[in-house]
């Protein structure tokens, strides 16, 4: 606990991951689910964390509202310690953080208006306020019309709409996201993206989500973690990880969505080392990514450069491009300076045998 | 078929139907507490109590193995103690609910059981306790197939009442032993038997049309 700060000052982290450890009790040998992971989650942002399945992200959302309980170490959720709570102050802490889920949760035989009643009633709202509460959630979610429909009768992502809203009725000040996107549509997925960014605007609450998917992570997080058999392996802002990735888990999830995958006729040719053509890679980030840099390696080098593939896009408001390049043969090492010298980082690929 | 005869029936089927209907309450209102409980007991589950668990699902196994006319003459000195009397419809509803009453637990037990543990870790999400797990939570959910096994309930607890001649308990069953075997009266053991097949048929119908309106878990044509 703070020693009598003020309650939750902006920059103080909403959720807190102290040197934990889970060991799930009955796995042979004591399989470590989380391995001495600290990890702070800003407050007002939303933090991702990816990892692939298994990896303890799912355990580590868990820890924060106590569906979980750490075997050692702290978990601390807006000031609270979420790891000694018990009872009615679990209680609470449980209504001071919304979750929503990849398959929904929704109760099929309550109507979508009842179903965001729910965690109202349970928190003993009185009847007479649960009503134009809930009737403002709905129409947060954009589903007025299908209030009194039941969630058989609705769309995945309208499924969804429903779960955030229902994780809302309490309102909370941080919202789980348990692999939300995970089993709707890419279009569907964008929506309801776009309605979580939008939420974590305006009600300046704290999202963190877990996700197997680096898109999600580009299309709205601020800071990312990537967690690999229970360690988080690299953590930081979205933008400088995928400008800058260290760990091979991190790049190997960044390949599927930056463009930074070779073309399979390439990865075919390609040899480690060799004196054919080169094959680089330029990572464009800050405020060079719109730089026209490969004109000027014509005009300036008087070198000639294919382009293999590219992206350019825009992760946390700011442009990020990734492009791959065939260089002659003999001119590796002046496009490489050249480049280094405009502060853009560069990674040799291969050669084309 | 003489009005003597037909007032028989009448008044067979009237008390068929009463101790069927007090027997099912009854047996209701012990076995869906149980149910809840067996099916929120086990290690690590709701209201954890592995031991009672235990205890309480072999005295449901027991009762369930005997035999319900053996049942009925076996339990004579505590439906005496019970109803005041071991003869008679009203004592013989006291068999009948001890029947019922597992036969209903572990239909509970399924059925709640049916419903999908995200529920349950929505609710402990949203900081429910465990009564109001089991209150908004599990019981609305395994509503409609409670109903269906209620159904069932019924349906044997109908099969079961004809039993119960054999501590002087009336209705349908003793009837057509009396007259239509004992005294050899064919059109009165077929008048019986058309009734029960009436009477099952309605409870099913009535059952599955409860079950169909409390179930929401498929959509259905609504004009879509």
């Amino acid at each position: 606990m703070t020693n009598g700060s003020p309650k939750t000052a902006p920059e103080q982290p909403a959720i807190v991951f102290d040197d934990v450890v889970k060991v799930w009790p009955n796995s042979s040998g004591g399989a470590k689910a989380l391995d001495r992971v600290s990890l702070n989650v800003p407050a007002g942002g939303i933090t991702g964390v990816i990892g692939r399945s298994g990896a303890g992200k799912s355990t580590l959302l868990r820890l924060v509202n106590g569906l979980e309980r750490v075997t050692s170490g702290r978990v601390e959720v807006l000031g609270r310690d979420a790891t000694a709570a018990r009872g009615r102050d679990l209680r609470a802490l449980r209504r001071d953080a919304g979750m929503i889920f990849q398959h929904f949760n929704l109760l099929a035989n309550r109507t979508v208006r009842a179903n965001i009643a729910l965690p109202l009633e349970i928190a003993g709202t009185p009847r007479s306020r649960i009503g134009p509460r809930v009737d403002r959630l709905i129409d947060l979610v954009g589903l007025t019309p299908l209030a009194d429909r039941y969630p058989a009768q609705l769309s995945g992502g309208q499924k969804q709409r429903v779960g955030i809203a229902r994780a809302l009725a309490t309102e909370p000040k941080v919202l789980l996201s348990d692999e939300a996107t995970s089993a709707l549509d890419p279009e569907t997925t964008q929506a309801v993206l776009a309605l979580l960014r939008d939420i974590n605007r305006e009600l300046g609450l704290t999202i963190l989500l877990i996700t197997h998917e680096m898109a999600v992570v580009r299309d709205i997080c601020q800071h990312v973690a990537v967690i690999e058999a229970g360690r988080i392996v690299e953590a930081g802002e979205t933008y400088g990880i995928f400008a800058n990735p260290q760990h091979a888990v991190t790049k190997s999830f960044l390949s599927g969505v930056t463009g930074t995958a070779l073309p399979g006729f390439i990865a075919r040719r390609i040899v480690p080392d060799g004196t054919g053509p080169a094959i680089l890679r330029i990572t464009f980030a800050g405020e060079r990514a719109t730089d026209p840099v490969l004109s000027r390696i014509g005009s300036e080098l008087g070198v000639e450069t294919s382009i293999l593939s590219g992206t350019i896009e825009e992760i946390d408001g700011r442009p990020f491009g990734n492009l791959t390049v065939e260089l002659p043969a003999g001119t590796l090492d002046r496009v490489q300076a050249f480049l280094h010298a405009q502060n853009l980082r560069t990674e040799v690929l291969g050669h084309v045998g | 078929m003489s009005a003597n005869l037909i007032a028989l029936l009448w008044e067979a089927t009237l008390q068929t139907l009463y101790m069927v209907a007090v027997s099912g309450l009854l047996g209701t209102v012990i076995g869906l507490p149980l149910g809840v409980f067996l099916a929120t007991s086990k290690r690590g589950e709701l209201l954890s109590a592995p031991a009672v668990n235990a205890v309480l699902g072999l005295i449901v196994n027991a009762t369930r193995s005997i035999p319900f006319i053996i049942l009925v003459v076996a339990i004579i000195p505590f439906t005496r103690l019970i109803a005041g009397t071991s003869i008679g419809t009203t004592a013989a509803i006291v068999p009948l609910t001890l029947a019922a009453a597992p036969f209903i637990a572990r239909i509970v037990e399924t059925a709640i059981r049916e419903v999908d543990g995200g529920l349950i870790e929505a609710a402990r999400a949203m900081g429910a306790t465990p009564h109001q797990i089991i209150r908004k939570v599990l019981l609305p959910e395994a509503l409609p197939g409670i109903a269906l096994g209620l159904t069932l309930a019924m349906v044997s607890l109908i099969g079961y009442s004809a039993m119960v001649g054999a501590v002087g308990g009336e209705g349908l069953g003793d009837l057509g032993i009396r007259y239509g075997y004992q005294r050899f009266m064919p059109d009165v053991m077929l008048a019986v038997v058309v009734i029960l097949i009436v009477l099952v048929q309605g409870v099913q119908s009535l059952g599955e049309a409860i079950a169909r309106r409390l179930d929401h878990r498929a959509a259905k044509d609504r004009g879509l």
